[in-house]
């Protein structure tokens, strides 16, 4: 196979899988809190229990006008969307989907490569808050940069621990060094990097800087059509990213009961697709965090936890 | 001239230009988002000269972490949207020490490199860095580290005005009284 044709059907992939999995998880979100909740949700668009709802939604928004606020900084405005999608495609590209470099870009330092670009998102959540002139925008916003910047630290932590355990920085690396009794000795990391996760994509319970009750809809107040989809899209990429990463570090990733040099791709699908679902339970189940409350689960529980996991990991190493 | 050349020129066209934008732009935000472009540019540079986990220990401290602390930080206290004109700013002072540093830098190294041709290395992976960083320079290391812890402590101490006040008052009693009204 040549190298641009192999280039160009990594990529593809990637595109699709960034254009497929997050329409597919808001409509189980949609479907899924609807019934949590004693309701049908969406059931017209397309027929068959509404399948179609985001499809629907989708062209709803390309025909919204897309308004920037007169007192707003233009450029910075109408950048800010792309600064939030780009980090997760990114972040795709070298998530791992089976054995066999079955990836967008295998990556000696993946691991690292992932937390630096997800990092970049908090300049978005920064740039469309400032930018807005609003002020509920910019309270959303500095909430949202505290948050971000807090939790990126039990995060990064929690994935050293893995780093630490498997010896290597690379994505695939990790998924074939992971052995079942990981789900044991690396359990409160993988607590600890889901909760941390959850903030970083400022999900419910995390969902302080866009506190509906309270700031309208933070940063994303006055974002309207194609930016404000865009802004939405991130977010669920993020719940798709953020799921693949637990997958992959903490449960196992391709590894699955049998078949796994065949059916690995499927495995890693069905563990990302239970751990969105999770996500979207907790998004039902919890009410949402004060903002001190937030902090103090950060700084008093989640990094203590992990840097104790960190020891714990060394330790285990050393013995071994 | 090959395409790491031309891609390290290009790149560093970018970080030059960003960062006088940087200085001279008046809008305070765009100022701090410019300084993201600059230090990404300079992390595509490590890129190009293989240094992978270098470029990504960039962006991750760097562009997601101080830059937004910096811009974090503008925006709590002032960050008006639009031109700040009142800003005072010795122009020609800074023009003439940068361009001065600049160039001189810039005349050092082509004088002490001339036409030297240097092979690019093997590409920086984690694995050679913790090699490097563990093997040959633990030391400096270890003392870069331990710099780091105090100037941690430093910082705590700084900010938590009650650590430091508390041992002069207890010495002529007014600490239990600080004691109580808290």
């Amino acid at each position: 196979m040549p190298l641009w044709l192999e280039l160009v059907i990594r990529v593809g992939g990637v595109l699709v899988a960034f254009l497929v999995l997050p329409l597919l998880v808001g409509q189980a979100e949609h479907k899924v809190m609807a019934h949590m909740q004693g309701r049908l949700g969406p059931m017209y668009a397309g027929g068959f229990h509404g399948w179609a709802q985001l499809i629907a939604d989708g062209v709803k928004f390309v025909q919204k006008e897309d308004i920037t606020p007169s007192a707003a900084d233009r450029p910075v405005f109408r950048l800010a969307p792309a600064v939030a999608l780009v980090p997760y495609l990114l972040a795709l590209l070298v998530i791992p989907l089976g054995p066999n470099d079955l990836v967008g870009q295998p990556l000696d330092v993946g691991l690292f490569f992932v937390l630096a670009v997800v990092g970049v998102g908090v300049l978005a959540v920064l740039m469309s808050a400032w930018a807005s002139a609003n002020k509920y925008s910019l309270l959303g916003g500095l909430r949202g940069a505290a948050q971000l910047l807090g939790y990126e630290l039990p995060l990064v932590l929690a994935a050293a621990s893995v780093a630490m355990a498997a010896g290597t920085l690379s994505l695939p690396g990790i998924v074939e060094a992971w052995q079942p009794w990981w789900l044991l000795w690396q359990a409160p990391a993988m607590v600890v990097f889901f909760v941390a996760g959850l903030a970083e994509i400022r999900r419910p319970p995390f969902d302080m800087p866009v506190a509906d009750s309270e700031l309208v809809f933070g940063y994303l107040t006055e974002y309207t059509g194609l930016r404000f989809a865009f802004l939405l899209l991130a977010e669920y990429v993020g719940i798709v990213v953020i799921a693949a990463l637990t997958t992959v570090l903490f449960l196992g990733g391709w590894q699955g009961p049998f078949a796994d040099a065949q059916l690995g791709w499927l495995w890693t699908l069905l563990k990302v697709a239970a751990v969105s679902f999770v996500i979207i339970w907790l998004r039902v189940s919890y009410p949402r965090l004060r903002e001190d409350q937030l902090q103090r689960l950060c700084w008093l529980v989640l990094v203590p936890t992990a840097l104790a996991q960190l020891v714990l990991t060394a330790a285990v190493r050393v013995a071994m | 001239m090959t395409a790491v050349d031309a891609l390290l020129l290009a790149l560093g066209a970018v970080a030059v230009g960003s960062a006088v934008l940087v200085v001279a732009t008046r809008h305070l935000v765009r100022a701090g988002l410019y300084l993201v472009v600059c230090l990404g540019a300079l992390a595509g540079m490590y890129l190009v000269l293989s240094a992978e986990l270098v470029a990504w220990v960039q962006v991750l401290i760097y562009v997601g972490a101080v830059v937004v602390l910096l811009l974090f930080a503008v925006m709590l206290t002032r960050a008006p949207i639009g031109a700040s004109d009142d800003l005072d700013r010795p122009g020609w002072p800074a023009a003439l020490i940068g361009g001065g540093v600049g160039l001189g830098l810039a005349a050092l190294l082509v004088d002490a490199y001339r036409w030297t041709k240097v092979e690019l290395p093997d590409a920086g992976t984690a694995e050679r860095i913790g090699e490097q960083v563990f093997g040959s320079w633990v030391l400096p290391f270890e003392v870069l580290s331990v710099l780091l812890l105090s100037a941690l402590v430093g910082a705590i101490v700084l900010s938590r005005p009650d650590i430091g006040s508390s041992a002069p008052k207890t010495r002529d009693g007014a600490g239990q009284e600080r004691g109580a009204t808290r």
